[in-house]
């Protein structure tokens, strides 16, 4: 294992970061910071901190906060995963950094 | 055919079942021992993670734990909401750094052997104090299901363990997973389904519990607020008042799920980083049709048994104890549902001690108030279901069988997280750095044998400190392994020096805290303070102390690294390596 990182190394070496790597990995940072300032509202926002304002909105004998507490936060969480997986597969192609 | 047999027959199958797998995954490589070959596909990938994530105690006990009411809606989101951290800020970068354990990202990515060694510490204290609570666990599902001793079930569940772990490593460990997966989310949800369906006419509980409650018209949750509140218990919807604990709680939660190192491993063994990303998907797409189930089912099963208790409603008598239902008396016998006729009346008066019955005067019971008198373990709303809704006995055969996949395969992975960074960290890359790729795969097998037999006698001796899962090991890896590794890939900066300081200071500091109220070593008696809000500093209790401990970390690495050298040009080319191919 070591030995071959240490290849992987030698030839990264000799690379210098080029404009294009700098731009994949802010990208990759962006997608990042939007994917969990999302994460945090709808868990830690609208299912704890802010559930006192969303009282008002019903939701079958219970409050929207109470939703996303028990059901709504975890659907958010899946279709994060699934878009941060997708855009960052598209994103190695677009940058040509494919595995 | 008796219930037992069936659940024989069930709990026998599926480990001919698991031993099969065992012969065919047989690991003939280190590489296959410890990350599967590199080559399951994303998709079995994510079942065998939601297996290791799905413990016997998230099996049995979460239900109950969550029928408390909202306040502990933190679980739920906590332990889904850990995958998203899991899925952008380590899983895929720490697959394409290669590695085979976590310890050796730590070692590899500092340059340091020291920094290797506490990463092991900290590794090992965190499994260990989760799989000594899943080898008991193992034990009370074969307790409840096969009528036999727990020591007996605790016993021959690791010898089931030993044969695929010890042979086929994570190739064993893996495909075995899968197979226990399929099981327990099936033992799991038809139940819950049938549940549904009884109470709300909703196929799916998880709508069913917004759904309305049949027999009375209303809403489930609104009519389960009211039955609850009759009884003097709190509102089961109602709000808590201390969000910022309840804030600090569900996020420790988090990010000590994203720090598990058992969970971590299991992104090493998929081919590339783009299956990874795939793969963190997959994983919570399978724990989410569990822990979106478990609320549904915890709301319905408490109204269900308050209106086991009261058949009239709450402002007619409670039953009378001789007309209980069948399913009651099996589980009076085994001490999880315990009747004290108080007054003398012969029915079952069960509600809030302190409230009641000043807090409703149109409450029935004419031989007067003697206190409550039934004693319910949480337990029984997931176990005593299948009696409860009425299901066929094979059902329950599936149950038996699902308890105790949910048990073995949260053990073999932790086993494996730590046998391999015993072999590969302190071993391989510590003490012993020449040895053969052959010589190191014994190694890997003897620790597997060493881990078992550890875990195997823990699990007939608990410690005190197995009861802490929650504090001790969400905390640690919290406040331990995941600052260390998310510093890793995202701040150069960060030399083996700030590494090893943070992960001790965050260590230490969480540790203490939780000492200092649940006792020094959680001997009883040697805490500083008493467990109470009012003594908490700055309102955090010591079960939410993990995030705290991860900022310590955060900033104690970061001031370290700034304040001495710069991490070596090779430290930093690997670095790079994390983040492009």
């Amino acid at each position: 294992m070591a030995k071959e990182i240490t290849e992987v190394e030698e030839t990264l070496m000799e690379r210098e970061l080029t404009e294009n790597d700098k731009a994949y990995w802010a990208a990759n940072l962006r997608l990042i910071i939007i994917c969990l300032s999302i994460w945090a509202l709808v868990s830690l926002g609208f299912g704890v901190l802010l559930r006192p304002l969303l009282m008002g909105i019903s939701v079958g004998g219970a409050d929207l906060g109470f939703w996303f507490a028990q059901q709504g936060s975890i659907l958010t969480f899946l279709a994060l995963v699934f878009f941060y997986s997708w855009k960052m597969n598209q994103n190695d192609k677009k940058f040509g950094l494919e595995e | 055919m008796s219930q037992f047999a069936i659940n024989f027959i069930f709990v026998i199958g599926t480990f001919i079942i698991y031993t099969g797998i065992a012969l065919w995954a047989r690991a003939r490589s280190t590489r296959e021992f410890y990350i599967a070959g590199g080559t399951v596909h994303p998709t079995l990938n994510g079942m065998a993670t939601a297996a290791d994530w799905l413990s016997a105690a998230s099996f049995i006990s979460v239900a109950g734990l969550i029928s408390v009411g909202y306040v502990n809606s933190s679980f739920i989101m906590g332990w889904t909401g850990g995958y998203v951290l899991l899925a952008t800020l380590l899983a895929p970068y720490l697959r394409r750094f290669g590695t085979y354990t976590v310890p050796d990202f730590v070692g590899t990515r500092y340059g340091s052997k020291s920094a290797r060694v506490v990463a092991v510490l900290c590794l090992i204290v965190i499994s260990l104090t989760y799989v000594i609570g899943q080898m008991t666990g193992a034990g009370v599902a074969f307790a409840r299901f096969l009528e036999v001793e727990s020591s007996t079930g605790l016993l021959i569940s690791a010898a089931v363990v030993f044969v695929y772990a010890v042979l086929g490593g994570m190739k064993g460990v893996t495909y075995t997973q899968v197979a226990q997966y399929i099981v327990l989310i099936l033992a799991f949800t038809i139940p819950a389904i049938y549940l549904s369906l009884m109470m709300t006419g909703h196929f799916l509980p998880q709508t069913g519990l917004f759904g309305t409650h049949e027999a009375s018209g209303v809403p489930l949750l609104q009519k389960l607020d009211q039955v609850v509140r009759e009884l003097g218990f709190h509102d089961y919807t109602a709000d808590v008042s201390n969000k910022w604990n309840m804030f600090l709680f569900t996020l420790t939660l988090m990010v000590g799920t994203a720090g598990l190192p058992h969970v971590i491993i299991r992104f090493f063994t998929v081919p590339n980083i783009q299956d990874a990303r795939w793969s963190a998907g997959w994983a919570l797409v399978f724990i989410a049709l569990f822990y979106t189930t478990v609320p549904a089912l915890a709301g319905m099963s408490r109204l269900n048994l308050l209106e086991t208790v009261y058949p009239d409603g709450t402002d007619q008598p409670a039953l009378q104890y001789e007309e209980r239902p069948e399913w009651f008396k099996n589980w009076e016998v085994t001490g999880l549902l315990k009747f004290e006729d108080k007054n003398g009346d012969g029915r079952i008066q069960f509600y809030n001690d302190g409230t009641l019955p000043n807090a409703n005067k149109g409450f029935v019971a004419p031989e007067g108030w003697a206190g409550n008198e039934l004693k319910v373990n949480n337990d029984i709303l997931v176990l005593a279901l299948p009696e409860i809704a009425n299901m066929p006995m094979w059902l329950i055969g599936l149950m038996a069988a699902g308890g105790i996949a949910a048990a073995l395969s949260t053990a073999s992975g932790l086993l494996l997280a730590i046998s391999s960074a015993v072999s590969h960290d302190l071993l391989k890359n510590t003490l012993l750095p020449h040895i053969s790729d052959k010589t190191e795969m014994l190694y890997a097998r003897l620790s597997m044998v060493g881990a078992i037999v550890i875990a195997t006698w823990l699990g007939l001796n608990p410690p005190g400190f197995a009861a802490q899962t929650v504090a001790l090991a969400f905390g640690m890896a919290a406040a331990s392994l995941f600052p260390t590794l998310m510093l890793g890939i995202f701040v150069r900066r960060i030399n083996s020096k700030g590494a090893i300081a943070g992960m001790l200071a965050g260590a230490l500091c969480t540790v203490s805290y939780i000492f200092m109220y649940l006792g020094w070593f959680f001997i009883p008696g040697t805490n500083n303070f008493p467990n109470t809000p009012e003594h908490w500093i700055l309102g955090i209790s010591p079960l939410s102390v993990g995030v705290i401990g991860a900022l310590i970390n955060f900033t104690v690495a970061v001031t370290v690294s700034l304040a001495t050298e710069q991490p070596s040009a090779k430290i930093q080319m690997m670095v790079r390596r994390v983040r492009y191919p």
